[in-house]
């Protein structure tokens, strides 16, 4: 086998948008009116467009590529390809090995068997042998942590539960190569984060990975080079923290400013000591530009600016007016701009910068954006978690009966 | 094909293990599911025996065990036939998740509602057995023709299977004709009466593929004799064409399943 384990050629992959035919009563009209010169039928075939364009890429053993890019960039389409289920309108694909996908990790059960049946009939549709999966049905329930329910049928689990017997399946294939998609977001913190040290345990074992994600967070922990896609085109391949980058800033500047509002907040950016940026390292120090314009006559306003973190949670918010700046009043096409200096005590993570415009006397919130920018703070090792503390050891050492070793400072 | 094959035979376990299933919901109470295989079978057989006492009446003849035996011996088989392309139809729609999920060969669906709908046919065959012992319809070597009469049979269901799952995949109404063509097959089909009651223009009847295969269950089971093999080849050699044209047919269409759906 050669050393590419995986690999696209110039892959496009074409979809018809409108109405398709999925009957025989549709389609017989039709197609008679077409015999008979009419042209409805020609103009529901102009309506295609390509969900992927020209996509190369070539993974080896191994390895660990991330393709990220917005909803409805192609990535599903991309993972669909790979695994044979949708066939490219051109191009050519190879895969080396057997090829297991995440892609519905509960696609295959069946809520009337037992969570034991559905391990059996779910590993067999993902591939696996019979006896293969006898020989590691230990591992998979105690994986899945559902070592009590194993007898009861899956329609009485939790939706939880269900994706976390799903998940324990199919991360015990063991596969050349293994397709990813969004399985990470099933399930509560402590399984997603053994879920992804089990994909980390994969990969280590030499499998090659090809992730999906929107959790930037899993996709820097996982992969060292990803792939970007918008709209189906290729923007860039490289490694992750440059693409992440990218990724990022060519989600700023989309929002267009709404008219109709009185004041309306018209530019955020966030930028280091040389301009813009979106990628940070945890304690470094960012500046938010918030800039105003009013409409219309309006008093007694103050910026506001919070931090959030990938689940929406808010870290922090601060305002003008509770950092003792003076309420701002705007005549019409005045506009006012200020600088918000933070220090980023924040763990590795992406956190979404938001603000608003607020008046405190009547509580009133006049624009808002959220979020009106993305940061990325790159990879910590010392830290996980939401905040930076900073720490460091200051004391460490072995005590209790025949130490001798003295307390270190 | 040849490929396909290779692939589908790799994929043995998963045929088993799907079948398991579709049975194992079926038979989940287990009362009813015994009650499901036999409920069609024995309404076919009494409307037959409706059918035949009629012909008794006209006929001014007393109605024979050997007929009763005869209708009872086609009607099961007919149920198979029937259920198999009722659930064949619904079962690449009905696993829409796994077919736009995950890879694997497709055709399982199909072959895996043929197989468990011929587990139902094997429990309806026990009481059929029964029945026929009480009848004394006796022993024969012609018996011997029976599972090859069979084997074509599940043949020709598998065929007809995956040609109408893939069809009523893309087309949603093809499950409303194929009801239809299922509920009216019997009239066409030598279930209640028998091809020689139409003396010279049976030949026409026994056209449908079906056909011969029901009279030679009959002709061996019941009357001791070999079926006609002239009609038993036309039998196969359709179900044989059948079978391929639908895998051939099935694989060409694949890989457009998961967007159609």
């Amino acid at each position: 086998m050669s050393d590419v384990s995986l690999s696209m050629e110039h892959v496009y992959k074409k979809f018809r948008k409108g109405e398709i035919y999925n009957s025989l009563r549709d389609l017989i009209p039709a197609m008679t009116g077409k015999m008979f010169g009419g042209d409805e039928l020609d103009a529901k075939d102009r309506r295609e467009f390509w969900a992927l364009e020209d996509l190369s890429f070539e993974v080896k053993r191994g390895e660990a590529l991330a393709i990220i890019g917005r909803n409805g960039a192609g990535k599903s389409t991309a993972l669909k390809i790979l695994s044979r289920i949708m066939r490219p309108t051109r191009g050519r694909m190879v895969v080396n090995g057997r090829l297991s996908a995440l892609i519905e990790v509960t696609a295959g059960f069946h809520p009337d068997l037992t969570g034991m049946e559905n391990i059996f009939l779910h590993g067999t549709i993902l591939g696996m042998k019979k006896r293969e999966i006898q020989g590691k049905l230990d591992q998979i329930i105690a994986f899945s942590g559902l070592d009590d329910f194993i007898d009861t049928p899956v329609k009485r689990y939790s939706s939880g539960m269900y994706a976390r017997l799903g998940f324990s399946v199919a991360a015990h294939i063991e596969p050349d190569v293994m397709v990813v998609d969004e399985v990470l977001s099933v399930g509560d913190f402590v399984f997603q984060q053994r879920c992804l040290d089990r994909i980390k345990a994969v990969i280590k074992a030499g499998t090659t990975v090809l992730f999906v994600s929107h959790n930037l967070k899993s996709v820097t922990e996982i992969c060292d080079r990803s792939l970007l896609l918008d709209h189906g085109k290729t923007l860039a391949i490289g490694d992750t923290d440059s693409i992440i980058r990218k990724y990022l800033e060519s989600g700023s500047g989309t929002a267009v400013p709404e008219e109709k509002k009185s004041v309306h907040i018209s530019q955020v950016v966030v930028r280091d000591a040389a301009g813009e940026q979106a990628t940070f390292g945890s304690g470094e120090t960012a500046w938010v530009d918030v800039e105003i314009t009013a409409r219309d006559f309006a008093e007694k306003l103050a910026v506001v600016i919070w931090l959030t973190d990938d689940a929406q949670y808010e870290l922090f918010n601060t305002s003008t007016e509770r950092l003792g700046c003076t309420p701002i009043s705007l005549s019409p096409n005045q506009s006012y701009r200020c600088t918000f200096q933070l220090q980023l005590n924040v763990a590795h993570g992406t956190f979404h910068v938001c603000a608003a415009i607020h008046r405190y006397d009547i509580d009133k919130t006049y624009d808002d954006k959220k979020p009106a920018a993305t940061l990325f703070i790159g990879n910590t090792t010392a830290v996980r978690g939401a905040v930076n503390c900073f720490p460091t050891v200051v004391e460490h050492g072995v005590s209790g009966v025949g130490s001798e070793t003295p307390i270190v400072r | 094909m040849k490929e396909d094959l290779r692939e589908l035979y790799k994929y043995r376990e998963l045929l088993y293990m799907i079948t398991y299933r579709d049975i194992k919901v079926r038979y989940k109470q287990s009362i009813m599911g015994f009650f499901w295989a036999i409920l069609m079978p024995i309404l076919i057989v009494m409307s037959g025996i409706v059918v035949r006492y009629a012909y008794a009446m006209v006929a001014h003849a007393p109605l024979k065990t050997a007929d009763i035996a005869g209708v009872a011996i086609k009607s099961v088989p007919w149920a198979f036939l029937v259920s198999s392309i009722r659930f064949t139809c619904n079962s690449l729609t009905g696993n829409r998740e796994l077919v736009t999920k995950i890879y694997f060969p497709k055709e399982i669906f199909p072959m895996a509602a043929v197989l468990a709908c011929l587990f139902d046919f094997l429990v309806a065959s026990v009481a059929l057995v029964i029945f026929l012992a009480l009848t004394h319809v006796g022993v024969s070597i012609y018996l011997l023709w029976v599972p090859v009469l069979l084997g074509t049979l599940i043949v020709l269901a598998t065929g007809i299977g995956m040609l109408v799952s893939a069809a009523s995949l893309f087309f949603r109404d093809v499950k409303y004709i194929v009801e239809v063509f299922l509920t009216f097959g019997i009239f066409f089909t030598p279930v209640f009466y028998d091809v020689r009651m139409f003396g010279d223009r049976g030949k026409y009847l026994m056209l449908n593929p079906v056909a011969p295969l029901l009279d030679g269950l009959s002709a061996c089971i019941v009357h001791h004799e070999s079926p006609d093999l002239h009609w038993f080849l036309y039998s196969l050699i359709f179900s044989l064409a059948s079978f391929l044209s639908g895998f051939v047919l099935f694989k060409h269409l694949q890989p457009m399943f998961a967007e159609s759906i």
